[in-house]
């Protein structure tokens, strides 16, 4: 396998009773994540861009499930490859905080309030490697201060409340790369921070996975931080990739008429004064969607095929994929009919 | 925590003073007085005037009110009007055996109740959930009584157990006390359950929503950790709480299983008490019932500070 | 606010709605035809210690009387000192929850205070000593119960007014001059419903275990007067020779508190889905 990850066809389903087939959250998925990749995935709130990153870690929660037909590969560090959705339990424990790890929105609230900070990086430790006491406190020492936190030997001894909502990112991140994982995944890492300290908070990012030689998967809404971060994008709209390609396409080849609108839609300091922009209606509810594009309603450009069929995702360009039928040869399809 | 303790405890003082004139007061107006309860139907102005007399019952309230408070300042409680006996050291024999029947009740209590809530939560909706969750309701809805009397029948129908009638101290036999405790301990202790195992399963329900488990999970915890390191330790608060308030009311509220199982203990004194007119008895017990509840509850309100390091006390 | 039409029908689809509906309109048809339900009059005498037969189902007590009788009347003892009960604790809460919570600083201060007081005891003790007091008897029984149910109500009500006071119409009320009593108890009333529908169905349940014990102790209510707790104390004594006199009362105890209590808790799942878990 020459990619880390790859996610085949992955579906994410809601179940809805014995009797009805099961709500699909998110469809169709196919990523690809390269080793030291640093992969963004933006879209907007529900869209399903963080249920698809937690069923990589396998830690859907209840009564989510990881639908018929999806596949989601990774190659661990011997080179050997697992498919996480058939994966025991046990295995995928040994995964989890070792070879993935995982940063959320909320450091206020992703640390156990009952815990020191220092028992809560052991933890991961005492988890995945045989380390005793004191050799897990010089670890947690050394990793504390490659977060960058002031005055470690105090901050390990203090419990999550003491600490600033930037503090316990860094503690989070710390926690995340201590096992020294083949990927990270950062579920809005910076959403929840001031301004100030989501810069800081991401320049540290970026810095370790220099040093660490991690992939990165950044999960946003803001394209602000993709665009410092990433290398690569997918853009997710409605529970499907709609958009796929490298930072540089995304910006300045916009191909997907929602991406152009999220482009769009971002304030800029430099920029003219202009009204902000806004994609007008509302994004559809899972299970409520038409038989055609699921932007259709909402899409400047929509045509008759739009409506009816549903677009496939096709190569625009080497590398860019898009989910649309104006570059699906819909356009084309759709001048055909009118001749007619 | 040193301070804050002090502190509690001086504020214990206006309650219990405020408990101390509520209860001499309504004691006053208990209709048919200790006199003609207990010299009854023989009894005579001239012979109720004298027995008053006695027992001080002819001064004025507030002077027999300053008397006996007086006197509980000094640990003198006073005698009952009945036997005559010292009602101090009768009340803390029997505190014994109520402390006893309260303590090992809240032992099996958690014992039954947060294994079976912990597994209801675990595993919501499923079947397991569903046949706690009626458990819970039979155990909040069946009356202590009713069930002593139902264990009593049944034991004795079919297995020829008859509970033993004459209490023995810890202390003089510990295998024979517990052999005599057991029971009314199993019995209350599952009609505590019942709220108990609701509280646990709901709190720990609430605790599983939250962020830092998904954190805990995605470090590779075992589900094991998750729930009883960590899930556990959060839900604790509301059951440490429900606990308190249980054990608290069992010092007084034992009394129905005090009397089926013939226990000497608090309830049952304070219910004969009443039932003679035995102010001084009463008064005693009552006042020292409230005494000892408002210092579980400053135990319960320290032990929050010892689960959750984001209260103190300093 | 849900209708009381909408709210009986979500709780009619509820399984245990369902089931505690169905028990609790049977209990109240029992009580209510007691007289014409009951085979015999609850006090007649005749053939002691009967076994269940076809003429006395539940067979008869040590004076002869007849068991099912005793429990059908009993079950109107039962629901009449617990519903009145429940009511003047509701009454007496809701007004007491409504001053303290109106005028809060030392009018609340002693009212809480006296609650404080009255919650600090276990209830049955509470219960007791009221009845110490008062006398025995129905009347004395759904008074001294009625005042230990006070304090669960006091707090619903003052809990409300206080938060409806921060709201924004009753401060710009408050600020133009208005009289803010009215505007408070209009109000506090819809959103008092709710809770104190569920806790009332829950302290009914309560009232009528308290009665039970207290008649169970001798304290409550008296004989010949017919309660489930008191034919219970009396059956005890001859339980192993004849079980039937304690076992059918107490059998009563158990489905009648069991049936308050599912509907109490079906209620609270329909009327505040914010607890359902």
């Amino acid at each position: 396998m020459e990619h880390l990850l790859e996610l085949r066809n992955v579906s994410i389903d809601l179940p809805k009773g014995r009797r009805k087939p099961p709500v699909k959250l998110v469809e169709g998925v196919d990523l690809d994540i390269r080793k030291k990749q640093n992969f963004g995935v933006v879209g907007e709130s529900g869209c399903g861009k963080s249920i698809t990153c937690s069923a990589i870690m396998g830690l859907l929660s209840y009564p989510l499930t990881v639908g018929q037909g999806s596949s989601i590969r990774f190659q661990k560090e011997d080179g050997s490859e697992v498919e996480i959705t058939s994966l025991h339990k046990s295995e995928l424990r040994k995964l989890r905080g070792k070879d993935i790890s995982m940063i959320f929105q909320e450091p206020m609230t992703a640390l156990d309030p009952m815990y020191t900070i220092e028992e809560q990086i052991n933890e991961t430790l005492r988890f995945h490697t045989g380390l005793n006491k004191a050799q897990m406190h010089e670890a947690a020492l050394e990793m504390l201060k490659k977060v960058k936190i002031p005055r470690p030997e105090q901050i390990l001894a203090d419990y999550p409340h003491h600490l600033s909502g930037g503090m316990l990112q860094r503690v989070m991140i710390a926690i995340a790369l201590i096992n020294n994982p083949r990927l990270l995944i950062a579920d809005e890492p910076t959403t929840a921070l001031d301004v100030t300290i989501q810069a800081q908070i991401l320049d540290l990012m970026n810095e370790l996975r220099e040093s660490y030689d991690t992939s990165v998967i950044m999960i946003t809404h803001d394209l602000g931080v993709i665009a410092e971060t990433c290398e690569e994008v997918a853009v997710f709209y409605a529970g499907q990739v709609v958009e796929r390609a490298s930072v540089d396409a995304i910006f300045h080849e916009t191909a997907h008429p929602y991406t152009t609108g999220l482009l769009r839609s971002v304030t800029s300091l430099g920029g003219a004064r202009r009204e902000l922009y806004t994609i007008r209606g509302t994004v559809p509810t899972a299970g409520n969607f038409g038989a055609g594009c699921r932007f259709a309603d909402r899409c400047d450009h929509c045509m008759a095929i739009c409506k009816e069929k549903p677009p496939a995702l096709t190569q625009v360009a080497p590398g860019h994929l898009c989910r649309c039928w104006l570059h699906a040869g819909g356009a084309e399809q759709a001048e055909k009919e009118a001749a007619v | 925590m040193r301070n804050y303790i002090i502190r509690r405890l001086l504020q214990l003082i206006p309650v219990l003073f405020g408990i101390s004139v509520a209860i001499f007061a309504v004691l006053r107006f208990i209709p048919g007085g200790f006199a003609s309860g207990m010299l009854g139907i023989d009894a005579t102005p001239e012979l109720i005037a004298q027995v008053n007399a006695r027992y001080g019952l002819d001064q004025p309230v507030v002077t027999q009110y300053l008397n006996w408070i007086g006197g509980v300042l000094h640990g003198d409680f006073g005698i009952s009007f009945r036997s005559g006996a010292e009602i101090l050291p009768e009340i803390l024999t029997r505190f014994q055996v109520t402390a006893e029947l309260a303590i090992l009740a809240a032992v099996i209590s958690w014992c039954i109740a947060l294994p079976l809530g912990i597994l209801a939560a675990v595993k919501r909706n499923r079947m397991a959930d569903r046949v706690v969750r009626v458990v819970a309701l039979l155990g909040v809805s069946v009356p202590g009584f009713a069930l002593s009397i139902l264990v009593i029948l049944v034991l004795s129908l079919f297995f020829g157990y008859y509970p033993p009638l004459d209490y023995v101290g810890l202390l003089e036999d510990p295998a024979k006390n517990l052999e005599i405790m057991f029971l009314p301990a199993l019995i209350l202790g599952c009609s505590m359950s019942g709220s108990v195992m609701r509280m646990t399963r709901s709190s720990v329900l609430e605790v599983l929503r939250q962020d830092f488990i998904k954190t805990v999970r995605a470090k590779g915890a075992s589900e094991r950790v998750a729930i009883f390191k960590h899930a556990l330790r959060n839900a604790l608060i509301p059951i440490v709480t429900l606990v308190g308030l249980q054990i608290g009311s069992l010092l007084g509220g034992a009394v129905v299983v005090e009397q089926i199982f013939s226990l000497p203990g608090l309830g049952l004194m304070t219910l004969t008490g009443i039932n003679n007119r035995d102010y001084p008895v009463v008064q005693g017990c009552v006042l020292f019932i409230a005494f000892v509840y408002v210092l579980v509850n400053l135990v319960v309100d320290l032990l929050y500070a010892y689960i959750d390091p984001r209260i103190s006390y300093d | 606010m849900k209708s009381v039409i909408s709210t009986l029908r979500e709780l009619w689809r509820d399984p245990m709605g369902k089931i505690g509906i169905i028990g609790v309109v049977l209990l109240i048809v029992v009580a209510i035809f007691a007289p014409q339900l009951a085979p015999y009059p609850y006090d007649e005498i005749g053939m002691r210690f009967q076994p269940p037969s076809a003429e006395h189902l539940f067979g008869t007590d040590k004076f002869g009387r007849d068991v099912l009788s005793r429990v059908i009347y009993g079950a109107r003892v039962s629901l009449e000192v617990g519903i009145i009960a429940v009511g003047i604790g509701a009454v007496c809460g809701y007004l007491l929850g409504l001053v303290a919570g109106y005028f809060e600083r030392w009018v609340d201060r002693v009212i809480m205070c006296f609650m404080d007081i009255l919650f600090a005891f276990p209830s049955i003790l509470l219960a007791i000593f009221i009845s110490a007091v008062l006398g025995k008897g129905i009347g004395p029984t759904m008074v001294a119960i009625g005042i230990v149910n006070i304090p669960v109500f006091c707090r619903t009500v003052r809990a409300a007014v206080i938060s409806a006071k921060g709201l924004e119409y009753v401060q710009n009320a408050k600020s133009v001059g208005v009289k803010t009593w009215p505007l408070l108890v209009r109000h506090i009333s819809p959103n008092v419903v709710a809770p104190f529908t569920v806790q009332a169905t829950l302290a009914l349940s309560g009232a009528i275990l308290t009665e039970a014990t207290l008649s169970f102790l001798g304290m409550g209510i008296q004989p010949p007067d017919p309660s489930w707790g008191s034919m219970l104390s009396e059956g005890r004594a001859d339980m192993i020779r004849d079980p039937w006199v304690a076992l059918f009362p107490l059998l009563f105890i158990v489905v009648t508190i069991l049936v308050f209590n599912i509907l109490g808790d079906a209620l609270r799942d329909v009327l505040d889905p914010k607890l359902k878990t």
